[in-house]
């Protein structure tokens, strides 16, 4: 859908997602690393568990579909270079420390000069101004200021983050959805300007409910780990189960949800024997988990966990497909990946890596537009594999570019 | 002016997926009509926190959270009124977004093809569960479920312990940055075809995105991570420290030996930088045992704040934990504005949050409260669409507002 725009994507782990969901959109984005390539190369696993920079499936997975080049921007000619290629572009994307890029002559307003078109996307660890403007972040202090990390994990142990880091994705989709939303603006104004987006606040919104909770009653939301209390009444309910080999995902809602689910779960309770009488007996339309006390809540509980602990994790998401009562498994990356759903769907794609001898498996681009375009085309760049391509595009000749790489430009 | 000024969207979605997109999309400047009905309002009505703690179908904070900016219209869509109502909204609309099980559209008679009739050139974003094909296709489901089966419970927790799932509908958080990109991306390629079209986002697919390297990682070596509580391979120290008081902690990572001795300085332990067991990353993340003891001796006399701004002073990432009160008092998100108070006409003033993006043109943030059940009726059907009193009484009395 993008295919008539040009991205230049700066950025490190803190946004490569942006300018890979644009590529995915059918963007032509060019990854721009310094000579020698990105850090975040260095961020594993690796392919065939052996680290190299051409082998982290980290850079790879969120730098595929783009083209990349080398530059050193903190140099005069590779800044003039970058002044060049901005001046062909639609999008700037950056996750440097707030002010470096002005620093180096390059700040929104330097290249809104340049081109006046330009929507230059700046991912910050806590965005461009305020007090903490300058603090420095990882995915665990982003999360712990966001306020998620407060509500996660067991009660008896300090707060626990996700298994594996999410903060920066938040931050870098944010710069993707914001950068969209300026392209609009700019087709009625002509103009680009500066998006200012801020990992700590884009970690805010993941909380859902903890901060209202203090707003609204003055009641401070726990973690409690696979239970949710509830702050009003104190009722605990379970959202994940242990079953005969594992785990389910299941929640008890009430209203119309619980019409969905639970009349469904309670009658293959039933039909097994598993399913006590008051359990048939409640009025599930109308129950309300908010306000009905601990005890029933309890009282219901146990025998829906019974029913859990006596079957398998497939038993129980066959049954549960069937019911369409939204009993899921706790899945690892196994049963993710052999999914029947995702493979009918022809979500994973294989992508030859002829430096690694083999193919790479990559999920694939999750916005599907009936109009066609856009899809997984292009495993992540090699370093500096296109210069030559992009270079090219902007009137440099080879001889031009084997100068500038001399000169530790490229 | 606002980014998005003139753009209209009808809003088909629940809970929070949906109605995140489409608030991001009215805080910057789209016009939003929210479509419920009474006797199947949006479930987020019913979700606490309440007002006061007293139930009411328009006191919902949860609610309010994804809805500000938006315009509220109830729609009864069992009667064929009402679906044809819905059908002229859809003319005067640019984009469609809905979040409902695969198949509840068309069985409404909303689905695209029906709505296509109305405004040919119609952009519709669909976010189904798990897509419009497929085995699973029309089952129902939830973020906070949808967050196990792709994998965030299992990995989220303690490695002797069970899986501590990430709480709240997780993938949520995801989704709508992703449905905002393809609204986006859809009115650019209509204003160069002229052609409307029907994207397909499924939350499932949408939220993997997000483990990706894991999933990689698996077809590649099949490898299966295990819970590993706040340990990051190969870096230490990393992890959450207690702090002075009930419940406060801050999270400190190390990730360079330059932060390692700054680390030490700023602890007021210089000679620990030179201490053998901790003298290499290597040796860190071999004594991280004895090495997160003296940490937490020194973060264990402090306020989490105090730890956190002589860490950042010293130039080493650290961050408070923060619970609820805190989120609302934070100074940094206060001074960037981060919060917006409005006057919502139940649950008087409160805030809103605003969208993660700044922009420095056309600056976007809650116009006004997440609207009441039906508040905005009369305006939808008379200023939207040019209804006459006449007409907007009988739909009314006939229970087509329902």
């Amino acid at each position: 859908m993008l295919d008539a725009y040009r991205v230049l994507d700066l950025t490190d782990e803190k946004g490569f997602i942006c300018g890979k969901t644009l590529a995915d959109l059918g963007a032509d984005v060019v990854k721009i690393e310094p000579p020698g390539g990105d850090r975040a190369r260095n961020i594993g696993p690796f392919f065939g568990d052996t680290p190299h920079p051409e082998a982290s499936l980290y850079w790879m997975a969120y730098n595929a579909n783009k083209r990349g080049i080398t530059l050193n921007i903190e140099t005069k000619d590779g800044q003039a270079i970058f002044g060049r290629l901005a001046r062909e572009s639609d999008f700037i994307i950056e996750s440097f420390a707030p002010g470096h890029l002005k620093g180096l002559g390059l700040g929104y307003e330097e290249l809104s000069r340049l081109n006046p078109r330009v929507i230059l996307t700046s991912i910050a660890p806590f965005g461009q101004s305020g007090p903490y403007r300058d603090h420095r972040t990882a995915d665990i202090v982003s999360m712990a200021l966001g306020g998620y990390l407060y509500l996660t994990g067991e009660p008896d142990r300090p707060p626990v983050r996700i298994g594996f880091p999410q903060a920066y994705l938040h931050g870098g989709m944010a710069g993707a959805a914001g950068a969209m939303i300026a392209h609009c603006a700019r087709q009625s104004t002509g103009e680009g300007q500066w998006v200012d987006v801020s990992i700590h606040e884009a970690c805010a919104w993941i909380p859902p409910d903890s901060a209202a909770f203090w707003e609204m009653n003055r009641l401070l939301e726990e973690r409690h780990g696979a239970v949710r209390v509830r702050p009003t009444t104190g009722a605990r309910m379970r959202r994940v189960w242990r079953c005969a080999d594992g785990y389910v995902s299941f929640d008890l809602y009430g209203g119309r949800l619980a019409r969905n689910f639970m009349i469904p779960l309670a009658a293959w309770m039933a039909e097994e024997g598993m399913a006590p009488d008051f359990i048939r007996e409640i009025d599930w339309a109308t129950f309300d988990y908010s306000a009905v006390p601990p005890e029933l809540v309890e009282g219901i509980s146990q025998p829906v966990g019974r029913f859990f602990l006596a079957h398998t994790k497939e038993e129980l998401w066959r049954g549960g497909l069937a019911r369409r009562c939204c009993v899921y498994p706790v899945a690892s990356p196994r049963e993710v990946c052999g999914s029947a759903q995702l493979k009918q769907r022809g979500y994973w794609v294989g992508l030859r890596h002829d430096h690694l001898g083999g193919d790479v498996t990559y999920p694939g681009v999750c916005i599907r537009p009936s109009e066609g375009g856009g899809g997984l085309r292009r495993r992540a760049p090699l370093i500096g594999e296109h210069n030559e391509e992009v270079y090219g595009e902007i009137g440099l000749s080879r001889g031009d570019l084997a100068a500038l790489a001399e000169a530790g430009v490229i | 002016m606002q980014a998005l000024e003139g753009i209209k969207v009808i809003d088909f979605t629940w809970f929070i997926s949906g109605p995140l997109t489409t608030k991001f999309l009215g805080d910057c400047g789209a016009e939003v009509v929210h479509v419920e009905s009474v006797t199947s309002p949006d479930n987020m009505r019913s979700t606490t926190p309440m007002k006061g703690n007293v139930p009411g179908i328009n006191r919902s904070a949860a609610f309010a959270r994804y809805n500000s900016s938006k315009y509220g219209l109830s729609l009864n869509l069992r009667k064929p009124e009402g679906v044809a109502l819905a059908g002229r909204l859809v003319a005067w609309a640019d984009v469609v977004v809905e979040n409902f099980s695969s198949g509840t559209m068309d069985r409404l008679g909303l689905g695209y093809s029906d709505l296509r009739q109305a405004r040919p050139d119609l952009i519709m974003v669909s976010l189904p569960m798990f897509g419009h094909t497929g085995p699973w296709s029309g089952q129902p489901g939830l973020g906070s479920q949808l967050s196990d089966l792709i994998g965030f419970g299992n990995l989220t927790g303690w490695p002797d312990r069970e899986p501590s799932s990430p709480p709240g509908a997780y993938t949520d958080f995801i989704i709508p940055y992703y449905a905002v990109c393809a609204v986006m991306a859809a009115l650019d390629s209509r204003r160069r075809t002229g052609r409307g079209q029907f994207v397909e986002i499924a939350q499932y697919e949408a939220g993997i995105q997000f483990l990706a390297p894991v999933m990689m990682d698996w077809f590649a070596h099949g490898r299966e991570p295990n819970r590993a509580g706040n340990r990051c391979a190969g870096v230490a120290p990393h992890g959450v420290y207690r702090c002075r008081g009930r419940e406060r902690w801050c999270a400190i990572a190390v990730f360079t030996e330059e932060e390692w001795s700054r680390l030490c300085a700023a602890m007021g332990r210089p000679e620990l930088a030179g201490d053998p067991r901790f003298a290499t990353m290597l040796d860190r993340v071999q004594n991280s045992e004895p090495l997160d003891a003296l940490i937490e001796e020194w973060t264990g006399a402090r306020s989490a704040e105090e730890v956190m701004g002589l860490l950042q002073q010293a130039g080493v990432a650290a961050g408070a934990v923060l619970n609820g009160r805190d989120l609302v008092e934070n100074d940094h998100l206060s001074a960037r504005g981060f919060y917006k108070e409005l006057v919502h006409p139940e649950i008087g003033r409160h805030r809103y949050l605003l969208p993660p993006f700044r922009f420095s043109k056309t600056p976007g943030e809650p116009r006004r409260p997440a609207p009441c059940l039906g508040e905005h009726n009369e305006y939808v059907c008379k200023h939207i669409l040019g209804m006459s009193d006449e007409e907007f009484v009988r739909l009314l009395n006939e229970g087509v507002l329902d």
